[in-house]
């Protein structure tokens, strides 16, 4: 029987995880935050429902529009709604965020385990590569690799996901140190467990916490990451609309256009916000230290 | 302890080494093009990439071309900007003071900031105080840097008129590229501070300080505040060695000519031998900066030296 029903029976929660998601459904500002956030994820993902414009075409008539009922963000210089433009490029944003973390946990994990789990050799070709890969300035490099390999989304997500890798396989090769000498992974060992089985159900499911942490602060760096490359000028061409890409152009009419940089800045800095504000929660959460 | 600091050094150079190494493959071998061809731009006739690729030294083996890659560098010269027309070396000398003013400012100025917040609302934990403060850490936190930039110029010179929006010549216009940054450095600093402090602050060590009638301040700053300390150093060490190359986005915002920009521009003009002076150079810091870091804390934490 799985051990969910049986704490339903007995009526209290248990283990860690169930105890957790109580704490963190008791956290009122990251609860809300969590609604924010799903409610922005669905407007952008239905933005053509969600918004009348064209993000892309021109509309020559309504340009440089300050702010209205109608245009709640305004309108820029080709008389582009921004907010429909904050919505198409929260798809962007947003992916590059998500898939470069993705890319990076799914590369880094085994990484982490192996260096934390055999030690030795392994360890060490592992961590002083990570060493290296840090000891990069990852953004001018970024910038770099762009420019050459062609400005496109992809090679954007892999660039970011290899600059990553350092944080998540130092995060889990010192987690999975500290659990290898835990008395349940000798006693896995005692009883017959191959080194793979122990790695895998015994040890993954330890650096689970920190890493769900650790990937929801992933991904608002990531997205950052992301606009920052498009803010100057690399990752996606105009006239696509892209966070970063939008304060980059809104930049030249701070004077007179203000709301073509204000919005977009603001979009992400409140994903960013609310990402950070959950991954606390689910830190706290998860701190057996921290009380409901 | 020697032997401590020893084994750092000896960790930090074949670091450095790997840094070339790694940025000289990465121009000679898996760049795609002739990088000849490329500088000599689209309408260069063959004798011109001829010229320039012998100049380079590009007719020459790679493994011969890595030695004396490595011979220059290893004497300061990291060969001439074909921008510039002049030796890398010079041109990275001129673009540094900034970028190390730029990083100084703003990790001091952010990390005091950050400290104090984070004592402030450790010591007031569970209180209307420190509710305000975590709020106030996690949205400084989250703005991003070109975001923030963009409106502290929106705000102060496009609005209130009181500070440059760009360039350089007096201290007002640093104002403004240090707030940037240190906007994130000091709600960085606060959050470690504050955790940090806090498990210190049950320490048995503090209890046993209390208990022996030590005076509330005495304890915080003497006990509790010093061993809060340790980690912070780390942060700061590696905010410093970020932003000697990280502060690109600030650096472009308000137009100061510091490393980089330097490496941006170079980037973009497709300046090779700036690309790749410009990068190890940064690397080659942050490494220094990190050994330097590692060597504090040996002096800082007696745990480190004895382990």
């Amino acid at each position: 029987m799985p051990s969910a029903e049986l704490a339903g029976e007995r009526g209290r929660p248990d283990g860690l995880y169930q105890l957790a998601l109580l704490k963190f459904v008791r956290n009122r500002v990251a609860l809300f935050g969590l609604f924010c956030l799903l409610l922005m994820l669905l407007a952008i993902l239905f933005a053509p429902q969600v918004t009348p414009y064209d993000p892309i075409g021109k509309n020559t008539p309504e340009r440089n529009l300050a702010p209205s009922l109608l245009h709640p963000f305004g309108t820029d210089k080709l008389g582009r709604d921004i907010m429909s433009r904050v919505l198409f490029g929260g798809r962007v944003s947003l992916m590059v965020g998500f898939l470069s973390v993705g890319l990076a946990v799914v590369i880094s994990t085994p990484l982490g385990l192996i260096a934390g789990f055999f030690g030795g050799v392994a360890d060490n070709v592992i961590m002083r590569v990570m060493d290296l890969i840090l000891a990069f300035p990852g953004l001018i490099l970024a910038i770099f690799l762009v420019s050459l390999l062609g400005s496109n989304i992809t090679i954007v997500i892999i660039a970011i996901a290899f600059f990553s890798l350092p944080t998540f396989s130092r995060l889990i090769r010192g987690i999975t140190l500290s659990i290898r000498e835990m008395e349940y992974v000798v006693a896995a060992r005692g009883m017959g467990a191959g080194s793979l089985r122990i790695m895998f159900f015994h040890i993954l499911p330890g650096v689970l916490g920190p890493m769900i942490v650790l990937t929801t602060l992933g991904v608002s760096g990531a997205i950052v990451a992301g606009a920052s490359l498009s803010f100057l000028g690399l990752g996606v061409r105009p006239p696509t609309p892209e966070w970063g890409a939008m304060l980059a152009d809104g930049r030249n009419y701070l004077r007179t256009q203000w709301w073509i940089a204000v919005f977009p800045g603001m979009t992400i800095t409140l994903v960013v916000l609310i990402l950070n504000i959950i991954g606390d929660a689910l830190r706290d959460a998860l701190d057996p230290n921290v009380r409901a | 302890m020697s032997q401590y600091i020893l084994r750092r050094i000896a960790i930090a150079f074949p670091l450095i080494l790997a840094v070339t190494t790694v940025v000289f493959v990465m121009l000679r071998v898996a760049l795609p093009g002739d990088p000849a061809q490329i500088m000599a731009g689209d309408r260069a006739s063959p004798e011109q990439i001829e010229i320039i690729r012998r100049k380079l030294g590009l007719d020459r083996p790679v493994i011969e071309q890595y030695l004396i890659f490595l011979r220059d560098f290893a004497q300061g010269d990291l060969g001439r900007s074909v921008k510039f027309r002049e030796p890398v070396m010079g041109v990275i000398a001129r673009a540094f003071p900034f970028t190390a003013t730029l990083t100084f400012l703003s990790v001091t100025v952010g990390t005091s900031i950050g400290l104090v917040i984070g004592v402030i609302t450790a010591v007031n934990q569970r209180t209307w105080i420190d509710n305000v403060g975590i709020v106030l850490t996690v949205f400084f936190f989250s703005i991003p840097t070109f975001w923030l930039g963009l409106m502290l110029i929106l705000i102060f010179s496009v609005g209130l008129r009181v500070l440059p929006v760009q360039g350089t010549g007096s201290w007002r216009h640093f104002v403004l590229p240090v707030a940037t940054l240190a906007v994130g450095q000091s709600a960085l600093i606060a959050r470690l501070t504050r955790s940090s402090m806090i498990e210190v602050l049950s320490a048995d060590y503090v209890r046993t300080a209390r208990a022996k009638g030590l005076a509330r301040r005495q304890v915080l700053v003497g006990h509790a505040l010093r061993n809060t300390l340790i980690p912070v150093i780390t942060v700061v060490g590696l905010s410093v060695g970020g932003l000697l190359g990280g502060a690109v986005i600030t650096e472009s915002i308000f137009g100061l000519p510091g490393v980089g920009r330097l490496a941006i521009d170079a980037i973009s003009n497709r300046d090779y031998p700036m690309i790749q002076g410009a990068v190890i150079l940064v690397a080659a810091s942050f490494v220094f900066v990190n050994l330097i870091v590692d060597i504090i804390y040996a002096f800082v934490d007696p745990r480190i030296r004895y382990a």
